[in-house]
């Protein structure tokens, strides 16, 4: 497996939308790095035949009846908001796709 | 914006170039609550009033999918001819967005509900099979208001203000497979599929699909190939095409784009494009210089779902009359041609007509006035045929008029005018604007006495055999009535007051 | 009241019932006891002794209503912070929830307000349950009861300490690789991890969704056993919670009785990496089983050691998308928004001010092992053997009734000493991972003190999924013979913290 780099931080920092500083880049590669080359070790298990499980117990089919439920308030909804605005979550400029 | 690009004549860009098309559609389904939590799924409430923990994504809460969405979404698979997966999971697609809560949208990736299905929409006579690739289910995002900048648009917007009313609404997505060979019909194709899916969902039951209201919306893909080439060109994706007109219009204009593109010696580029429905024109949306990557993995807070195939038969053997089969039915009940079939379908005149028979009127009459004088009002309101403000119980009742002798065609004509005007009903009409065929012997027998002494020479035309001649007193009869007198009867008294009968 | 304090939690709620002590009595008695060693032990994120009282009160009211209540009403109990609480903030022990007042209780909090439980506060824990030691939690770290300059264990360290510290007689965690069983097993308490599904994840904020499993904290097994029933069972909000019965966990910790079960020893867990006195501990332990009667043998799974490089690219690839919600927007902390930045930046901002380093650390982890290229070596790779790991387990318990092990390699070890070693760290779980990955049950009971530090030991018992009650039966098997052994609980031996703090005003 290929080692961790400084970029390969950064693009994943950014992908998880977390501004990282340059110090925190470079002890997130060297730590990243060590944690990848140990768990890399799943590799090893010659797994070809074998279903993977992706969840703890084999369920299936859990579902709700189409019924509605109490919504909250809106004040309920909005009381943790960093900013409201006419009931609405007030957020910064979006960029990208026109909705 | 800059998208000032040059366009190609369509004939010439489908002179040089094979067009593929693709399209990916989103419905919202009808259910009572939402995808995933019980907040109810109903259009235009005040904001942020139908969220909860679960919606809203707030800390540890968890979905739990709406049983009625995942039979719903299996009757449409089936109602496509698709197979039913036995056995299939929803996984996270995750991506950043303020409009969705969770960052992530449940979705399905792999391993959609249903799969390799297909639809006929017919266009110009000619049967075209639309090969689906999957159904599957999803979660609809929350609605932006961008709010500042020049525009009033995303762009140059100071900051949005969100409403998640709409987020966990169930989604289904039917996405074809890439159709080729549909040459210069492609932008009706496209069109016909959207229409003909619109039906098979009314048929069953599964959404109101209001186009205006984002309960359909349409992803158009569009690639162009030089003709005798074998690989398919780049294809753009091109967003917000949200009603029929729109998805037949979208098609066309990329062609265009496209064309005058490669003809200059340019390169398609892969990306998400903009419909515009003011301009027709579409315009470069987000830019994909970075790939996304959506990190898709099984969504571990739900179970997969086993359909079982029992009740995947009994759903299927429950499917109401699909849209395609009930216009072959009715077809032969009403003994049109195919073309004139395909004229109805294409004027959503099908569902008015049927009301319209149901009504009491003979098939003949209704389809001739439905398709006759009320798509010309149509046409020139400039809406569609069933937003006319008009019933097919009315319509009904003026063919009964007709039939009955109490009006002829001329006069229903104006009956339809006063009931398109707000005047009240058919009779009411008739009542107000003294609407009545003449049929006072007294009263039309004078006329023809006067008609007839007017036209001496025509009357002895008529008298020495010439009955053709007849026509013109028959016309001078109605012109004196202004209409009202029953032409076939006023030609009965002329012929036997000329005593040729 | 603080002989209050000593008694078990069955006691403390036959007594309430019997209307001899009240619940706010009992209540006060251990607010008295946080006020008194909190500044020392630093358990609680959160308490509140007006809402708590006004909770003892009501339950005082509906006893003397004449309404019957489960056996734990009015008795007290810590709440991890993890779990959303309507009166009371919950923070996961993060910066970017700091002040969040939840509009909904989680499910084990409203089936602890129905059992008339009495909820003391909100305890502390490794930020958003990601750690072995509660270092993680943006709040500063919980210390151990038995030596104030060692870790309580983690994630659920406040719940842990809270409970040996005798702030509370019960307290409520989450583990997710060990975060219930490892922090029991370091402060000499006992700790449960109920088969997956078997209590409801909903309201309790998400770390890793397929591993996630809320437990009691006792310490005792029978009042583990009290509070396991009290909030556990099906739950229609969370679609993985098992419909069935729940196991009957009450009676097999009263039956305690072992006498020809089978018992086996995980022969992959021991030698390298395991101090000798927990070993030496584990030894005498699986002696004592079969002195009681059971029939031990060495079982092999031989996939056990796939199970932490598993767990570390599942928990964290679950984990990347389940901590994306933290985006600013709808709740939490907001950094960088002047007006001119993009939500995009303030997102990002946020949440690189707001997550500590092992929340960026297993984000990023796990973003990584999610991406397209690296999904089938890392994620996909993992989920086999998980495959693995449970046919490890149905195939060992084709043979035998329960499995055994040491709970963690070592005994509870000083603050700071492995705080920015992740692997060292993460080898804190090697026993209890197993279980997390294959969703069945498994719990620590005490089994003595390590020669070389005097530290707590625990023992971990593992059974089927849904054979919760085997734990209970073993644990309290084990625990009545340790304790006659020990003429009491093994937490008689640890310090007294009384004098240590200074009273609050």
């Amino acid at each position: 497996m290929s080692a961790i780099t400084r970029d390969e931080v950064a693009h994943l920092a950014r992908l998880s939308r977390l501004a990282l500083a340059d110090e925190e880049l470079d002890h997130f590669a060297a730590q990243l790095d060590q944690i990848v080359a140990a768990v890399a070790r799943v590799a090893e298990v010659a797994a070809d035949d074998i279903p993977p499980s992706s969840h703890a117990l084999p369920l299936t089919n859990v579902f709700r009846p189409d019924e509605v439920r109490p919504s909250l308030t809106p004040e309920q909804a909005l009381s943790g908001a960093p900013a409201v605005e006419d009931d609405r979550f007030r957020v910064p400029r979006i960029l990208g796709e026109e909705a | 914006m800059a998208d000032t690009e040059t366009l190609m004549p369509y004939d010439e860009a489908l002179e040089r170039f094979e067009p593929v098309l693709g399209l990916e559609t989103h419905v919202e389904l009808g259910t009572e609550s939402k995808m995933f939590c019980g907040c109810p799924t109903e259009f235009g409430a005040p904001p942020n009033t139908h969220v909860c923990p679960v919606c809203l994504a707030l800390p540890g809460s968890l979905p739990v999918a709406n049983a009625e969405a995942i039979e719903s979404t299996i009757r449409i698979g089936l109602a496509l001819n698709c197979t039913i997966a036995e056995w299939c999971r929803f996984a996270r697609k995750n991506y950043f967005y303020p409009d969705m809560p969770k960052n992530y949208q449940i979705s399905q990736y792999d391993e959609p509900l249903c799969t390799d299905g297909y639809l006929d929409v017919v266009v110009d006579g000619q049967t075209v099979r639309i090969e689906i690739e999957r159904v599957h289910l999803e979660e609809d995002t929350g609605k932006s208001t961008h709010v500042g900048g020049a525009t009033g648009r995303i762009h140059g917007a100071d900051y949005s203000i969100v409403d998640y009313n709409r987020a966990g609404i169930p989604l289904v997505e039917i996405v074809t497979k890439p159709i080729p060979g549909t040459d210069r019909l492609a932008p009706e194709v496209a069109r016909a599929y959207v229409t003909e899916l619109r039906e098979l969902m009314r048929a069953l039951g599964v959404s109101d699909v209001r186009m205006e209201e984002g309960s359909l919306r349409c992803d158009v893909n569009v690639s162009l190939m030089p003709r005798g080439a074998s690989e398919w060109g780049t294809r753009t994706e091109t967003k917000n095409v949200n009603s029929l007109r729109s998805v037949e219009r979208a098609v066309r204009g990329e062609i265009e784009r496209q064309a005058a593109i490669l003809a200059d010696g340019g390169r398609i580029i892969q990306e998400t494009r903009h419909f515009h429905e003011d301009t027709g024109r579409t315009t470069s949306g987000r830019s994909k210089e970075e790939a996304q990557d959506y990190r898709y993995f099984p969504e571990p807070d739900l179970l997969p779902m086993a359909p079982d195939p029992e009740w995947v038969a009994s759903l299927k053997a429950e499917l109401p009359e699909l849209p395609s089969v009930r216009r072959g039915r009715l077809q032969a009940e009403w003994g049109v041609s195919d073309l004139d079939m395909a004229a109805m379908h294409n004027a959503d005149a099908i569902d008015l007509v049927e009301a319209t028979v149901a009504a009491g009127a003979p098939a003949a009459d209704a389809r001739k006035w439905w398709m006759g004088e009320l798509a010309r009002r149509a046409n020139e309101a400039g809406k569609p045929l069933a937003e006319l403000p008009i019933t097919p119980a009315e319509v009904a009742r003026v063919t009964e008029l007709v039939a009955s002798g109490a009006l002829n065609d001329k006069l229903a004509r104006q009956v339809l005018e006063g009931v398109l005007a707000g005047e009240g009903s058919p009779d009411d009409v008739v009542a107000k604007r003294g609407l009545q065929v003449v049929n006072d012997e007294g009263e039309l027998l004078a006329i023809i006495d006067k008609v007839l002494a007017e036209n001496a020479d025509a009357a002895d035309k008529v008298r020495s055999g010439k009955v053709a001649a007849a026509g013109a007193l028959v016309g001078g009869v109605m012109k004196a009535s202004r209409g009202k007198a029953d032409a076939a009867r006023a030609r009965e008294l002329i012929l036997e007051k000329l005593g040729v009968s | 009241m603080t002989e209050l304090l000593h008694k078990t939690a069955a006691e403390l709620g036959r007594l309430i019932a019997a209307r001899e002590v009240s619940a706010v009595e009992v209540t006060q008695a251990h607010l008295d006891r946080i006020a008194e060693v909190e500044p020392k032990v630093n358990a609680f994120l959160h308490v509140d002794p007006e809402t708590t009282l006004a909770q003892a009160r009501a339950v005082d009211e509906r006893i003397a209503g004449g309404e019957r209540l489960g056996p734990l009403a009015g008795v007290p109990v810590a709440h991890k912070d993890v779990f959303t609480t309507t009166d009371m903030p919950t923070t996961a022990g993060s910066k970017i929830l700091e002040g969040w007042r939840p509009p909904y209780d989680a499910t084990v909090t409203s089936r602890l307000r129905e059992a008339g439980l009495v909820i003391l506060g909100k305890t502390n824990l490794d930020e958003f349950a990601m750690g072995s030691s509660t270092e993680n939690s943006a709040y500063g770290p919980t210390r151990n009861p038995w030596d104030l300059s060692r870790i309580p264990g983690g994630s659920s360290g406040g719940s842990s300490a809270a409970v040996a510290a005798y702030e509370a007689p019960l307290s409520t965690g989450t583990d997710t690789g060990g975060s219930i069983r490892q922090p029991a097993a370091v402060t000499g308490i006992v700790g449960m991890k109920p088969t997956y599904g078997g209590s409801s994840r909903y309201g309790l904020i998400a770390f890793a969704s397929s591993l996630d499993t809320p437990g009691p904290f006792a310490r005792n097994v029978l009042d583990a056993a009290l509070l396991h029933e009290a909030f556990s069972g099906h739950d229609v909000m969370d679609s993985t919670s098992i419909h069935a019965h729940m196991p009957p966990v009450v009676e097999a910790a009263r039956q305690a009785d072992i006498a020809g079960l089978r018992v086996g020893v995980v022969k992959e867990f021991g030698g390298e990496g395991y101090q000798p006195g927990v070993l030496a501990r584990f030894h005498e332990a699986v002696e004592l089983l079969e002195s009681l009667g059971a029939k031990v043998v060495e079982v092999s799974c031989p996939s056990f050691g796939y199970a932490l490089p598993a767990y570390y690219l599942i928990a964290p690839s679950e984990c990347s998308s389940n901590l994306a919600r933290f985006d600013a927007m709808r709740y939490g902390l907001r950094v960088g928004d002047d007006g001119t930045r993009s939500a995009e930046e303030v997102m990002s901002m946020t949440r690189a001010a707001g997550f500590g380093p092992e929340v960026k650390r297993r984000i990023m982890l796990g973003t990584y092992a999610l991406s397209s290229g690296y999904y089938d070596a890392y994620y996909g790779q993992a989920q086999k053997v998980r495959t693995l790991i449970s046919r490890d387990f149905d195939a060992a318990f084709h043979q035998v009734d329960v499995l055994v092990s040491p709970t963690t390699p070592t005994t509870a070890f000083p603050i700071g000493e492995r705080a920015d070693d992740p692997m060292a760290m993460y080898l804190a779980d090697l026993c209890t991972i197993p279980t997390n990955l294959a969703g069945n049950a498994a719990i620590s009971v005490p089994c003595g003190l390590a020669d070389e530090d005097g530290l707590p030991v625990g023992l971990q018992i593992m059974a089927p999924v849904l054979g919760d009650d085997r734990c209970y039966r073993v644990g309290a098997a084990v625990e009545k013979a340790l304790e006659d052994r020990w003429g009491g609980s093994l937490l008689t031996k640890a310090p007294a913290l009384e004098g240590l703090g200074y009273q609050h005003g």
